[in-house]
């Protein structure tokens, strides 16, 4: 039974819906199905041969759902499986953890607000935004305090940035340890923000431009997290955020307050945001130097490492994902982003970094924010092995995982920006591998 | 803690302000054109009494450490109470994050980042004390009790000697082992910094040789993740998972037991089938299967707290949950607390 259409092939391949299925598999799937409460059994089946009029759907023959039927809005339930995860066994508490965004699954450079990562240090704070204020004081003229409907009528702005924790792939510096991009890559989402720049308030409450040099930013959550930021690039871009791709933020990321620290590490965007102290000294919290600090060789550690440097990952075909199609098509997509400004072009190679190709680049290319690429490939059947590589506007290359061991050994846990492998076997499997 | 415990020697300098006053206007009489921006009413004043409450972070240098003091022997009891369960009697346990041992292993194989072996001022463990621990219920120590709860975890890290007392004068002097452990010379500060990887971007017959290094082991996703197809989306020629599986996200009850002991931060200390800090839930069930007032008992310990029942650690008083939710938890641990 040969096809013209693509999908049957890859349906084909399920077991339930395999011509020769037994009735028994054949009626617990269909079973599945109808305990979900989803009338597909009809047209998922395909019970159509080549050359035979097309199927006409049920969902044709019957009165839809009336609008608004789900006020807010859900994925589809065929969708379940795109969802943050935990990686198991890398936290001890559920509330100072990590969810990872399932990149695998996702699409151009947004993250949709219900996938974007989640990093708690003390679980996820829920916040009422009739009672929270801001704080700025410290060596400023007037100290100030913002409610949210005070912030809400200032002058706004919008913009798309990643968010990436400094300890995305930290798992990986010393050999492969997770299966997939999402573990591998996942501490990292983009977003359009909305909020007021940073610097209009600092204006406001008059900033001692001739001694400050840093400001603290603190959370409401039971951590009360503090980060030290330079003020050089608080009077730049950074942001106090509320919107987050059209809404108000997620509590999970930060509801109703957050900072934006654009191409910084994740830990300085502040959630939950309800202070911010001008200073003339950096503070030295816990969480610069117990943890976010890049331990090497010798001993020492690099304190104060702020920016995300430049790093690309391809997302699909990624790891455990099964290539079935031998000679056929496969597009190689996948995400690359800069802390120190905008992409200015990936390279692909399909054979581990011998010959490399310049991919495709989605408009918009835009300042520390993800930039989607994509190469075309056809699949040979024979193994290979994948990998993305970008360039910054800076000229600064993505290096190998040999050469930043070789800087920085294999202890540091943060920033690394690697360049990643995805070997495709005979079989059409996809595994993560290092070289 | 009172405000008055938290004030701190930051007021504005009135000669600073005078001066920023004076450039103003004469910046103003200047160009006959400087006003404030019209969104300037939006922002209300705050007064350095009402900074003093919210304020309280410390630096290295110690400003912002509240007037205080407490001593080693003051610490000993405060953290066999608030602290031994998750870090260890003598502050060793890795279970969470030790605070003792680990000096010296910093250039090793085997690093141990610890309070004693990491930090470089002692401020930060004050400072993070104070605004962060006990995990479950921070901001309930007194200053006092933190000035001796940290004299207490020093003299575990042999940082300080068995009779020492801090206050806000002695604390940015205690000499931390890796004071000198950092280094800022590096290009992650700044967003032109000097990389320290030079890649080049060669496109033609880049390497000779190719040979994969590093793997999962066999079986490790099976083991680690079960089905690892569940984590694709069924759609577009990636997997082999059955395509239509229209699957609803598991339910989750508001009103579930296992679903609060989550919420309520229970499963820090406990878990179900095994002991971990505290007692497995399923050992609490089994100990009082046959006592008729089980449920008023629980609720009772987990309100007021306690420990010897199950070993020295200390369970603490939990006022979060509402006595509905309370009874809904109790009830689900003494039927065998099963999975949602």
């Amino acid at each position: 039974m040969k096809t013209e259409h693509p999908e049957r092939g890859r349906l084909q391949t399920a077991p339930a819906l395999a011509a020769g299925a037994s009735a028994i598999e054949r009626r617990r799937f269909l079973t599945t199905l109808t305990g979900a409460g989803t009338v597909l059994a009809s047209s998922r089946s395909l019970a159509w041969e080549a050359g035979e009029p097309l199927p006409v759907p049920d969902s044709m023959r019957v009165l839809g759902k009336p609008v608004a039927a789900d006020a807010y809005g859900h994925p589809s339930p065929h969708e379940s499986n795109v969802v943050r995860r935990q990686s198991p066994g890398l936290t001890r508490t559920n509330e100072s953890s990590i969810a990872f965004a399932p990149l695998q699954s996702l699409f151009g450079i947004i993250t949709p607000n219900g996938l974007h990562f989640e990093r708690d240090h003390a679980g996820r704070a829920d916040v009422d935004p009739a009672t929270h204020q801001l704080a700025i004081h410290g060596l400023v003229a007037n100290p100030k305090r913002y409610t949210l409907d005070a912030l809400l009528r200032m002058p706004s702005v919008s913009r798309i940035h990643f968010i990436e924790c400094g300890a995305n792939t930290g798992m990986e510096w010393g050999n492969v340890a997770v299966p997939t991009v999402q573990f591998t890559h996942g501490m990292l989402s983009c977003a359009e923000y909305t909020g007021v720049l940073l610097s209009t308030l600092l204006d406001e409450v008059g900033v001692d431009r001739k001694r400050a040099r840093f400001i603290l930013a603190e959370g409401a959550d039971g951590a009360a997290l503090t980060r030290t930021i330079p003020l050089e690039m608080a009077l730049d871009d950074v942001l106090v955020v509320y919107g987050q791709n059209g809404e108000m933020l997620r509590p999970e990321n930060g509801y109703p307050l957050r900072l934006l620290v654009p191409g910084v590490q994740g830990v300085s965007s502040v959630k939950w945001l309800r202070r911010i102290e001008v200073g003339d000294q950096p503070w030295h919290t816990r969480e610069e130097t117990l943890h976010y600090s890049d331990l090497m060789p010798d001993g020492t550690s690099r304190q104060f490492t702020w920016i995300q440097e430049a790093k690309s990952v391809i997302t699909s075909p990624s790891g455990a994902m099964k290539l079935f199609d031998k000679g056929g098509y496969y597009e190689i997509t996948g995400l690359a982003w800069s802390g120190r400004g905008r992409i200015k072009r990936v390279d692909v190679s399909t054979d581990g970094g011998r010959q490399w190709h310049t991919a495709r680049l989605q408009e918009p290319v835009l300042s520390k924010a993800l930039t989607r690429f994509r190469h075309d490939w056809v699949w040979n059947g024979e193994p290979a092995l994948l990998q993305s590589r970008c360039i910054d506007e800076t000229g600064y290359v993505q290096p190998t995982i040999r050469m930043l061991r070789e800087v920085r050994g294999t202890r540091s846990i943060y920033h690394n920006n690697a360049i990643q492998t995805w070997q495709v076997l005979a079989s059409g499997e996809i595994r993560n591998v290092q070289l | 803690m009172s405000s008055s415990e938290m004030a701190r020697p930051q007021a504005p300098n009135k000669k600073s302000l005078a001066l920023v006053t004076a450039l103003c206007c004469f910046t103003a009489c200047l160009s006959m054109a400087v006003k404030a921006a019209p969104w300037s009413s939006l922002g209300g004043p705050l007064t350095a009494r009402e900074i003093s409450s919210w304020d309280i972070d410390v630096r290295p240098d110690g400003v912002g450490l509240p007037v205080g003091k407490g001593s080693v022997s003051d610490g000993q009891m405060l953290y066999e109470t608030h602290c031994a369960n998750c870090h260890g009697v003598f502050g060793e346990s890795n279970e969470y994050i030790a605070l003792t041992g680990g000096i010296g292993t910093l250039a090793g194989d085997a690093p141990q980042r610890t309070v004693a072996s990491k930090l470089d001022y002692a401020t930060t463990l004050w400072d993070y004390i104070n605004r962060a621990m006990p995990f479950t219920h921070s901001k309930q120590l007194s200053v006092d009790e933190v000035y001796a709860v940290t004299a207490y975890v020093l003299n575990l890290a042999e940082v300080l000697p068995m009779d020492a007392v801090l206050d806000e004068k002695t604390l940015p002097q205690v000499e931390m082992p890796n004071r000198k452990g950092f280094t800022q010379d590096h290009g992650f500060m700044r967003v032109d910094g000097k990389p320290d990887t030079q890649a080049n971007a060669c496109m033609r017959d880049c390497l000779d040789m190719v040979e994969v290094s590093s793997t999962l082991p066999e079986g490790f996703t099976q083991e680690m993740y079960g089905d690892i197809r569940t984590h694709f989306r069924a759609l577009g020629k990636h997997t082999d998972l059955e395509p239509s599986a229209a699957s609803e996200p598991a339910a989750i009850s508001a009103g579930n037991g296992a679903t609060l002991a989550a919420n309520h931060g229970c499963l820090v200390c406990h878990a179900v089938d095994t002991a971990k800090v505290g007692p497995a839930f399923s050992a609490v069930a089994a100990r009082y299967r046959d006592e008729p007032a089980a449920a008023a008992i629980l609720k009772a310990k987990v309100r007021q707290g306690g420990s010897g029942v199950w070993g020295s650690a200390m369970m603490p008083p939990q006022s979060g949950p509402d006595d509905e939710a309370l009874t809904t938890m109790v009830a689900w641990i003494l039927e065998g607390a099963a999975a949602p």
